[in-house]
């Protein structure tokens, strides 16, 4: 069944209150630390002082004797496991290259990289002993930035690391994981047709999903291995395929329960304490807690990637865009894997270009290793292409909208990275942008507007749900996503409306690894998509079931039957006139029927549809300090379809922040010897509340018709064009272009005092 | 957190001889906004921690005999809540309001801002430009010095062993005598100040200033009075080559570092930002006093 | 090492307890009386998540040891609601969808609830440097300032009456 008719809804693109939502504003839900069990210990982490050293010795005599210790791991009590790529999380990942990150074997790569780890009665115990741990290290030359990294005198982090994608193969090892290419016509005759040729390097920094919550679990091992595991995760299944991979056990014998998740937007779609609570409860016969402080979390747990954008980019003079090349260098932190391809795929996908050609390396260097962040790679591509197509306005003297608006990608036009695109609302983000009030408004003394346009592809995949009738005619809905952002509540009114029941009726629950199929974890804004399809898919099959329940109770055929408002109704004069049953009526008779009602289903959700967006942000700038001030910011999104308006807007909010925040000030910042100085909240600066204004979310719904209802991920669309905007503003403003990220106070003031030195002093 | 012992006195005789006898570290917890902070990370490593909150007169304000006395564990709000104080020394109170959150404002202190002796302290410019000084008790008695006088490098104070500030004095302001203090930070609020500056000027009834002091915080170990900031507003109202003279004084001042919060270079300029800036409002808010 | 036996008040209610002198009052809050709503994310005073009110002060809680607490008055998110009567700062950040996560929501709803005690019609300037202390990084603040400004009405109305 199709849902697409909007008019035709009663809750679907309602705002109702969120299912769970009074446990989170009196304190009673259950995040990852709040939870404890009986007998349980507390575990801390011991972590590597330095960025680059190989481990000579660990001596945990000390620590052994300290009263309350209970149990201390190392690499030794893991599996040493062989290379092998997972595709369990979020991006690429080597299963051996996460067993070693979560517990460093042979070689720490990072400062804050865990060495080892206790288990003891008490918190203070606990942390005394890590104290007392001695490990001995031969301290190697370490390296950070991506182009260092990339130097052929660079300290190499991996002996068998040999880039893969050149030819021919290397012989030596670098720090080079990768090379990627992607090519669609031909550039070089492109840029012989070109008028204007604009050619630009730009940089971003390595930024972290700073969510508030750290990562936190209890791990439970009983004496026969059957192991729980609660944790603050973006997906169960995910925690229990890592942990059974990492510790070497059957994955029937682990049970993960997800907990309430403080934020994660891709930073909590791994692993990092779990394996090691699993290891310390198996020794110690108890359930172990292990909590980690914010500086563990900036010094242990993945950014997202940094990394150099070469954009050059040929045009006629009309602006019509002839030919494209990118050059992207990505971080992908200690071990390889940064998102370079998404990167790559997504920087001129908004574009309908004939001749484009990318390349793009993943490179390792000496700092955590990097996990997903909201459209991983994208931010950074883009900020590279749309700061370049500002730059290309400004060099044609033609309004930036109407260059998008040139060169826009709609149905019909293939990306640079294959696909052909159907059903896309780009075109639309740029007029409701055009047309937006925003606009208008006039600007004044160092005052500049910045327009960017954003893609993300989205992904659907595997989930399952369960809807199972109760008795009172109340329904429950069974799905296996943590719900990061309000989906719980999306799911409820998506069962809702396909069993014509008030929303309130239908409870949905998060169900741990035992209680539901399998599900692919919370993450590339694909719950709504593919988890709501598999929701509306089991109410589509109890509803089927209600109406051969209500059939055998006329005793008529279930053809017969139709369903509409919450009710069985006989379809037509000629079933008979028989009084409608309601979904109680049923509930109620349901043994004498044939049994529970109850449906599950799982599916791979294909046919995941594109997010597009186009946002327009006015700054102000003092002169005088660098320091920027955002006046306004309007984003405008094609959506889909709004399931829960309220959350979509949160969504495109809460991403436009942390875009903002990563223009402007956030980044890490080494010392000499490649150690963390800003592993706080102090000096890890993201926006706080008086930083921002009130940001207005355009939601344009061009529906994607491969979900019931319409809708298509967006959640990560958001983050993608903050950080050209924020730039293209300044630009705009004041006339400095930064090209550099975080484009903070010292960085503006110094290149606003080159354009136009500063007046001297009176003597 | 490490294990540590807790006193909490209820008189200062008491809290000298604890602070005075104690065999390993002692640290005296006012709010323990950077104390706890520095205990957490394991900065510091105290066996004893003495909290002086019991002890009465420690928290408050009151005005005696030309003064505002400010007892030295008053937390922030009290400070801005004070409307008095507000009036008078509206810098001050600035100052001190802008240390943390209002989180931390509901609990941090002159006395913690000072002793913590972090050469950004918000507090400490315009206390210090408004010529404070504190009241140290000790095993030796009580004595009184000037604010400038306890902060001799970062995080290290001129407090012997078993002293500890009791109360702030900060002098009634004579007529056309106001201060102001601005800092730079790279968002609005929650962050270090980059640099801070605490202007207090004296006018008289032509608007041309007779007396000003100069703080800068932020741009060296310590904080900085800069005479030669003084001198270029004594004897003249806020014209262009006044502001220029200031500017540049400021500037000259400065021997700051590179770090995670600012470079050289940008901390001299913004010096010369915040001095001229300060110097405006001072000036207005003198003018209307 | 001893530990301290401090009498405070949470919530309303008189509560006794015992703690190191090294424990925070969100450790003891959280580890010792079961009151899980205060949130552990920083344990620097930057991110207010473990928010609480000390004698009508707001203040962070992971900044405050256990035994400061002793005849003090404290209250905690799990105080805010009467009953199962909900306090309007709860209510209109159901109703805005101004919590997304929820794990800052805690600190943010007391927080929000001091203010409006102390200032009941702020303006969404005060409103936001009030909140600075308190970092979101779901929302991006919008619908929280919505919400709060919205409870202010509703409790400037009920107040009227």
């Amino acid at each position: 069944m199709s849902y697409l008719d909007k008019a035709a809804l009663k809750i679907v693109g309602t705002r109702p209150i969120r299912p769970d939502g009074v446990d989170k504003v009196i304190g009673r839900a259950s995040f990852g630390a709040d939870y404890t069990m009986p007998g349980m210990l507390w575990a801390k982490v011991k972590r590597s002082p330095h960025a680059h050293a190989r481990i000579l010795k660990i001596d945990t005599s000390k620590a052994e004797k300290v009263p309350g210790v209970r149990a201390i791991v190392t690499a030794v009590d893991f599996p040493d496991i062989p290379s092998e790529e997972a595709f369990i999380g979020e991006g690429p990942m080597n299963f051996r290259d996460l067993s070693r990150n979560c517990m460093a074997r042979d070689k720490v790569l990072y400062d804050g990289h865990a060495v080892a780890a206790v288990a003891a009665t008490s918190n203070a115990a606990a942390e005394e002993a890590v104290d007392l741990i001695e490990v001995e290290y031969e301290v190697l030359p370490h390296v950070i930035e991506v182009e260092a990294a990339m130097a052929p005198d660079a300290p190499v982090l991996h002996d068998d690391m040999f880039t893969q994608g050149v030819e021919p193969k290397p012989t030596k090892p670098s720090n080079v994981a990768k090379k990627i290419t992607f090519t669609k016509g031909d550039t070089a005759k492109g840029f012989a047709e070109a008028e204007v040729v604009i050619e630009r390097k730009y940089s971003t920094k390595p930024v972290h999903q700073a969510y508030i919550e750290p990562h936190a679990c209890v791990v439970a091992v009983a004496p026969d291995g059957q192991t729980t595991i609660w944790s603050s995760s973006q997906g169960q299944f995910m925690v229990r395929a890592y942990c059974a991979k990492l510790l070497g056990v059957d994955m029937a014998n682990v049970r993960a329960t997800p907990a309430e998740i403080g934020g994660g937007f891709g930073g909590k779609t791994l692993v990092y304490l779990e394996p090691v609570a699993m290891a310390l409860s198996k020794k110690t016969g108890r359930p172990v807690k292990l909590v980690m402080s914010r500086e563990e979390v900036f010094r242990g747990t993945g950014p997202a990637a940094g990394g150099t954008i070469e954009v050059k980019i040929g045009a006629k003079k009309s602006g019509r865009i002839v030919a494209a090349e990118l050059v992207l260098k990505f971080q992908a932190g200690a071990f390889a894997g940064s998102p370079v391809g998404p990167g790559c795929m997504c920087a001129f996908a908004p574009y309908d270009l004939d001749n484009v050609f990318i390349t793009g390396y993943d490179v390792v260097s000496n700092r955590p290793k990097v996990a997903a962040y909201r459209a991983p790679g994208a931010p950074n591509s883009s900020f590279g292409v749309e700061s370049c197509l500002d730059e290309l306005a400004r060099e044609l003297g033609i309004d930036p909208l109407a260059l998008r608006e040139m060169n826009a990608a709609r149905d019909g036009t293939k990306t640079p990275y294959g696909p052909t695109l159907t059903n896309v609302g780009y075109m639309q983000t740029l007029e409701a942008a055009k047309n937006h009030p925003n606009l208008q408004i006039p600007l004044g003394p160092n005052q500049g507007r910045g327009v960017a346009s954003g893609f993300w592809f989205n992904i659907g995949g595997e989930s399952s749900a369960s809807v199972h009738v109760n008795e009172d005619g109340t329904v429950a809905v069974v799905e296996g996503n943590p719900d990061i952002g309000g989906s719980r509540a999306s799911m409820a009114m998506m069962a809702a409306e396909v069993l014509g029941i008030p929303y309130e009726k239908v409870r949905p629950v998060v169900g741990d690894t035992a209680s539901i199929g399998f599900t692919f974890l919370t993450g590339g804004s694909r719950v709504t998509f593919a988890t709501g399809m598999a929701v509306t898919q089991a109410a589509e099959k109890v509803v089927e079931q209600l109406k051969s329940r209500a059939a055998a109770i006329w005793d008529i055929s279930a053809e017969a039957v139709e369903w509409k408002d919450g009710k069985a109704f006989p379809a037509g004069a000629n079933a008979g006139s028989f009084e409608p049953l309601s979904l109680a009526d049923i509930a109620m008779k349901s043994g004498r029927t044939g049994g529970p009602i109850t449906a599950e289903v799982s599916i791979n959700a294909q046919g995941a549809g594109p997010g597009f967006a186009t946002h327009v942000c006015d700054v102000e700038v003092d002169r005088e300090t660098g320091y920027v001030k955002i006046l306004r910011y309007t984003a405008v999104q094609d959506v889909g379809r709004a399931i829960h308006p309220s959350y979509v807007e949160g969504q495109i909010q809460g991403g436009v922040t942390q875009g903002v925040g990563w223009a402007l000030n956030e980044e890490y910042i080494y010392d000499k010897n490649g150690c963390l100085e800003n592993a706080g909240f102090l000096d890890y600066r993201i926006p706080v509340a008086s930083d921002m204004p009130m940001i207005d979310a355009v939601m344009v719904e061009v529906p994607n018709p491969r979900h019931p209802f319409g809708a298509r991920g967006v959640g990560e669309v958001p983050i993608v064009p903050p950080m050209a905007a924020v730039a293209n503003a300044i630009a705009d403003a004041v006339g400095a272009r930064m090209r550099d990220l975080p484009m903070s106070p010292p960085k503006l003031r110094a290149e606003l005092d080159e354009q136009d030195p500063p007046r001297m002093a009176a003597e | 957190m490490p294990r540590v012992n807790y006193e909490a006195p209820t008189s200062v005789d008491d809290a000298v001889k604890i602070l005075a006898g104690a065999s390993g570290l002692a640290k005296v917890l006012s709010g323990g906004t950077d104390l706890l902070v520095q205990l957490r990370s394991g900065r510091l490593k105290p066996d004893l921690i003495v909290d002086t909150k019991r002890i009465p007169g420690l928290i408050g304000i009151r005005e005696e005999g030309g003064f505002f006395v400010i007892g030295a564990a008053t937390p922030g709000v009290m400070l801005s809540g004070n409307a008095k104080l507000e009036h008078a020394w509206p810098g001050v109170v600035e100052g001190a309001d802008l240390i943390g959150s209002t989180q931390i404002q509901g609990r941090c202190s002159l006395a913690g801002n000072l002793c913590n002796a972090s050469p950004a302290a918000d507090s400490v410019p315009a206390v210090i430009a408004a010529r404070a000084t504190v009241v140290i008790a000790g095993p030796s008695g009580r004595r009184e010095v000037p604010a400038e006088s306890i902060p001799t490098g970062p995080g290290r104070t001129s407090l012997g062993k078993g002293e500890f500030i009791i109360e702030f004095k900060i002098p009634k302001p004579k007529p056309h005598q106001c201060d102001s203090y601005l800092r730079f930070i790279p968002r609005t609020e929650m962050d270090i100040a980059v640099v801070g500056c605490g202007t207090n000027v004296t006018l008289d009834a032509n608007g041309v200033c007779i007396d000003a002091r100069v703080v800068l915080g932020a741009i060296a170990p310590t904080i900085v009075v800069v005479e030669a900031a003084a001198k270029a507003l004594i004897g003249h109202k806020l014209d262009e080559p006044t502001l220029a003279a200031l500017d540049a004084a400021a500037q000259a001042a400065c021997k700051p570092i590179n770090d995670k919060r600012g470079t050289i270079e940008y901390r001299t300029k913004v010096a010369g930002v915040l001095a001229r800036r300060t110097a405006a409002i001072a000036f207005e808010r003198a003018a209307a006093r | 090492m001893s530990k301290h036996h401090v009498t405070t008040t949470i919530n309303g209610e008189p509560t006794e307890y015992l703690c190191e002198a090294q424990q925070s009052m969100l450790d003891v809050l959280r580890d010792e009386l079961g009151l899980t709503g205060s949130k552990e994310g920083c344990s620097s005073g930057d991110c207010g998540a473990c928010t609480v009110i000390c004698d009508g002060d707001i203040v962070c809680s992971c900044l405050m040891l256990g035994v400061e607490a002793e005849g003090r008055s404290i209250t905690t998110i799990e105080g805010v609601a009467q009953g199962d009567k909900l306090h309007p700062v709860q209510q209109k950040f159901l109703e805005h969808a101004a919590l997304q996560c929820g794990f800052c929501t805690p600190g943010f709803i007391v927080a929000a609830k001091a203010l409006l005690d102390q200032n009941p019609n702020p303006t969404e300037e005060e409103a936001r440097y009030w909140l600075a202390g308190n970092l979101c990084r779901c929302t991006g603040y919008d619908k929280i300032l919505r919400a709060v400004m919205d409870a202010a009405e509703v409790m400037r109305a009920e107040a009227a009456q």
